[in-house]
């Protein structure tokens, strides 16, 4: 199973409208991404809650169809 | 989520100060991101309990379910949530993950 980057980038940009999105696939197998996300939204919400709102974005395909994300939030 | 797994984990953090919900143990990590945390913690010298969620399916789901976090590894210290491998990673460079140690009065090397 993987996932392809364009489609990670949409999922997040509908849940964080507002958010600069910068993906990596890091082992260029649809498999492994890095994702920093830059988004007012995440303005005095902790580091969990922030990560949360990235994975939540994802529908439930984090940890599924999605094996690796790692995630870098910023205000 | 099934009862006895919710008490397990209830139990575990309960009786370990810092526990590691990991894939493999601290000794055989089976994964680069719960190796990232397990070595962290051990750079910095905390006593911690590797918990591996491969031995244990329904452990490995209810652990998700019980901190509502979808990846592996999971920290918790003192029963909190502290984060996963990538927020783990950001406190560890910055500072944070000694400062919270410090708060939490874990011992670990200064």
């Amino acid at each position: 199973m993987a996932m392809d980057l364009k489609e990670i980038e949409k999922y997040i940009k509908e849940a964080l409208p507002d958010a600069k999105i910068e993906i990596q696939d890091l082992a260029g197998d649809g498999n492994h991404y890095s994702a920093t996300v830059t988004s007012s939204k995440f303005s005095g919400k902790s580091k969990i809650e922030q990560h949360k709102m990235v994975y939540n974005s994802l529908k439930g395909k984090m940890g599924n169809e999605l094996h690796a994300l790692a995630i870098k939030t910023k205000e | 989520m099934d009862q006895k797994i919710k008490e397990l984990i209830d139990s575990e953090i309960t009786s370990n100060q810092v526990c590691l919900f990991m894939k493999g143990t601290p000794d055989a990590p089976q994964c680069g991101f719960s190796m990232a945390v397990s070595n962290m913690l051990k750079i910095l010298e905390v006593d911690y309990k590797g918990i591996n969620v491969l031995e244990d399916q329904s452990l490995r789901e209810g652990i998700k379910e019980f901190s509502d976090w979808p990846t592996i590894p999971q920290l918790y210290i003192k029963k909190e949530f502290v984060g996963g491998c990538d927020i783990i990673k950001e406190m560890y460079e910055n500072g944070e993950l000694k400062k919270i140690l410090e708060d939490k009065a874990i011992n670990y090397k200064k």
